[in-house]
């Protein structure tokens, strides 16, 4: 039975877009059929995460219109044959995306692979409102910061009222994404708590996922974290949310500090 | 700056934590309600249009909670000179100051 997850957050540079590369790679190194969808419509950017930007000729909007089959815009990915890529487009505007037809894609999707995944754009405007609406699960993606927990209430609020699901009256499983997280500053204080977070927004908790250099260098190869031979600290907080999201019961780890002895000592101030 | 200051930062993340609280609690049920707030501030606007040429924008809904009463309040802009001329009650009710009368209606919450 083929899911669709959107992985959302309302405020914009949380990881969206670095999360839901994650996860899928991870999800489809598990053996699951996995394709990501970019609804971020002028702004695409999971192509360049994926490391896929020079490889797109039709996009989301092609295939809503019908101006290109599903088949021709998805993008296989070179290095996980069970994952691909459906981009959004980068010249037209969201206003091109049609309720009927992100349906009709969707369902198309549904019957090819396990695990649709759609990257939200941020905001709480009608591409985000499309990229929810046919979702099963929900990842909120929030930094442990105010404006992003704000923000994450709000599109909460969204998720159990402008859904499909939620309009027939079902639940959708919503689930909190906590990155850049810094366990050492929360625990000094300095920031907000993972229980913080989680007694705010009250939705359960699928992943921690430290703030690390890995990050920026995955990006810079496009390359997710996730796709690396000896897998990071971020690496591991996304193969664990991915067992997760398939149901699987684990243990909620605490990403360690990544600062070493003379870090602690030296790395204090200097932060 | 003293020593001690210096060495010990001051904890910030209880002061996020509860304006983080406080302000959700607060925008929860605004936004909860926003449809039926929507709602009746047309009805509103209808309503005194009927009797005053105020523009739509000249009429305030909010909902304010509380603990054990909520406050819904209404508030409505008429410039003074069109309150001047229209006779009756409307003329002794206006403020002289802000040009504003003020509808206050309590709901239970």
């Amino acid at each position: 039975m083929a899911k669709v997850l959107v992985v959302t957050s309302g405020k914009g540079g949380v990881g969206k877009t670095t999360s839901t590369a994650a996860l899928g790679v991870a999800l489809a190194k598990g053996g699951k059929k996995v394709v990501l969808v970019d609804f971020d419509v002028g702004l695409r950017n999971l192509d360049l995460v994926m490391g896929a930007e020079r490889r797109v000729v039709y996009d989301l909007i092609n295939v809503v219109q019908g101006d290109a089959k599903l088949a021709q815009a998805l993008i296989r990915d070179k290095r996980i044959s069970n994952l691909s890529m459906l981009p959004a487009s980068q010249t037209r505007d969201k206003d091109a995306l049609t309720d009927e037809g992100v349906a009709r894609v969707i369902a198309e999707l549904k019957e090819k692979f396990d695990w649709i995944i759609c990257d939200s754009p941020a905001g709480i405007e009608r591409g985000a409102t499309l990229a929810m609406r046919h979702a099963d699960v929900a990842i909120v993606v929030t930094n442990p910061e105010v404006s992003s927990v704000r923000d994450s209430d709000r599109i909460i609020g969204l998720l159990d009222s402008k859904t499909e699901r939620a309009e027939k009256g079902d639940q959708i499983e919503k689930h909190l994404l906590l990155t850049r997280y810094d366990a050492a500053r929360a625990e000094r204080g300095e920031m907000l708590k993972v229980e913080d977070v989680l007694e705010i927004l009250s939705i359960p908790l699928i992943g921690i996922v430290p703030e690390s250099e890995e990050i920026l260098r995955a990006s810079n190869l496009g390359a997710p974290v996730t796709l690396a031979a000896n897998p990071s600290a971020p690496a591991r907080a996304y193969f664990d949310a991915a067992r997760r999201l398939n149901g699987e019961k684990l243990e909620m780890v605490m990403p360690n500090d990544r600062k070493g002895f003379f870090g602690k000592i030296f790395g204090r101030r200097a932060a | 700056m003293n020593l001690i200051s210096f060495f010990k930062r001051p904890v910030t993340a209880p002061i996020a934590k509860d304006r983080l609280k406080l302000l959700l609690a607060h925008e929860r049920g605004a936004i909860g309600n926003s449809n039926v707030i929507a709602l009746l501030r047309e009805e509103i606007v209808a309503v005194i249009a009927k009797h005053f040429p105020v523009e739509s924008d000249a009429i305030k809904v909010r909902m304010e909670s509380g603990d054990v009463i909520s406050t819904l309040e209404v508030e409505v802009e008429i410039p003074t000179q069109l309150c001047a001329e229209i006779k009756g009650a409307a003329k002794d009710g206006a403020k002289k100051d802000g040009a504003t009368q003020t509808l206050k209606v309590t709901a239970s919450a």
